[in-house]
């Protein structure tokens, strides 16, 4: 690895003070990514600022209708979090699906959203559950959160520090998983809150996207077999050696339905 | 940078380049080559150490986060005081021949002996689970699998003597 030097400031404002100041300087938090990116050389930062010491954005918390999960929450502790599985257990069966139990043990809801990988699990839900994105200086809705392939609404120097979830009726997730790395080929998330249902997809394009036509669908009857014959097209999927387009798309609707099971039995 | 952390029980106190891998950490300055490196990406998991408890990939954890932390490696699981008793954890991988070249044995362990101190009593099905992010190479996965469920059942008998 190329030499950086590496900061540990205890609260918010040192963390954004620092990152402002040191220049070429990047967070890290479960380094779950960033860390293989800097060995492959494909980041080189002069600096790291620890979010690790930060004690206060790990915290896993009821506020009013919504869960709110600091942005340095493990995907571990988003499992065995007593609060998660009885407000949103759905977010608890998506982060035990993460990676493999070491990668669990690092990595952080916060990391996940803010590097926005198209085949991460917890954009799906961020994106399905309507949640906002809670920064250092404001609150993003994840409608204009998630812009692109890796691409956020964030600013340069923006530090998140939780993620708030609207606690939903009901919401289920499914994946179909790579075998090797467990990350989403294909996932969907499906949420029913009050009336309104949303239904995300991640894996499946350059960036997570919502599919109104099963929303609507799901609106009128919340059941499998309302959205059995609904198909996308597969014209901006992506395509690679593990699924080509059509079998993305293809998935899509497989995945739609296992979810809106999940969400029927509660998970 | 200086840290400071507990290293299989003991305080110690290193000067290192912050851009360290523990697994670099480990093995070059610190001797303890117990911890092998197979793939450097996080894939293999052979280089999974125990930090503040959990099982983690000693070789995508930099050597600054250990800075106040816990870590157990391979080497600080048998007799603490200097006997050469391995854990039974380990004594179960020996007795149903739970390795084939032993590559990824202490990463296995380690593994292993998180997710039984985690969950005391898996089934089958947890402990194929819970080694998702261990590769054997010789692909002897069905021996491993019968140590854990053997040394789970170690780790829960109180120990005779000491």
């Amino acid at each position: 690895m190329k030499s950086f030097a590496f900061h540990s400031p205890g609260t918010v404002p040192d963390a954004f003070a620092l990152l402002n100041d040191v220049s070429e300087s990047k967070l890290l938090a479960g380094g779950m990514t960033l860390l293989p990116t800097i060995k492959q050389r494909l980041a080189e930062p002069a600096a790291l600022i620890d979010l690790a010491k930060i004690p206060q954005l790990s915290a896993i918390t009821v506020d009013g209708d919504a869960l709110v999960i600091g942005a340095m929450a493990r995907h571990i502790d988003v499992v065995t979090s007593a609060i998660v599985r009885s407000k949103v257990p759905m977010l608890a069966h998506l982060a035990a699906g993460i990676g493999d139990p070491a990668v669990r043990n690092r990595g952080t809801i916060g990391g996940s959203v803010a590097n926005n990988d198209p085949s991460a699990d917890y954009p799906a839900a961020v994106l399905a559950l309507d949640a906002i994105i809670v920064t250092d200086r404001r609150e993003i809705p994840a409608s204009a959160f998630f812009t692109g392939l890796f691409e956020t609404s964030l600013e340069p120097n923006e530090i998140i520090t939780s993620i708030r979830f609207p606690i939903p009726s009901t919401a289920g997730y499914a994946k179909f998983k790579s075998p090797a790395s467990r990350y989403a080929v294909v996932g969907v998330c499906v949420a029913k809150a009050g009336g309104r249902v949303r239904v995300a997809v991640t894996g499946a394009g350059p960036c997570v996207f919502r599919v109104p036509e099963m929303e609507t669908a799901l609106e009128a009857r919340f059941e499998p077999g309302a959205i059995a014959s609904i198909k996308i097209t597969a014209a901006r999927l992506n395509s690679d050696i593990h699924a080509d387009a059509e079998y993305r798309a293809h998935l899509v609707t497989v995945m739609a339905k296992k979810a809106v099971a999940a969400a029927i039995q509660g998970l | 940078m200086i840290i400071k952390f507990t290293l299989n029980g003991r305080s110690r106190k290193v000067d290192v380049e912050p851009a360290t891998p523990v697994t670099d950490l480990l093995r070059e300055t610190l001797n303890l080559t117990g911890t092998h490196v197979g793939c450097d990406t996080s894939q293999c998991g052979a280089c999974t150490v125990l930090f503040n408890g959990d099982a983690v990939k000693s070789c995508t954890l930099l050597a600054p986060s250990l800075d106040g932390a816990a870590l157990t490696t391979i080497e600080g699981l048998s007799g603490s005081s200097g006997s050469n008793r391995l854990h039974p954890m380990q004594e179960a991988f020996h007795e149903n021949h739970g390795l084939q070249c032993g590559f990824c044995t202490p990463g296995m362990v380690m593994t292993a002996v998180a997710l039984v101190t985690r969950n005391p009593a898996p089934t089958e099905a947890e402990v194929r689970h819970g080694l998702e992010g261990n590769l054997c190479r010789c692909t002897g996965y069905q021996n491993i699998v019968a140590s854990v469920m053997a040394g789970a059942v170690a780790m829960n008998e109180p120990a005779i003597g000491e």
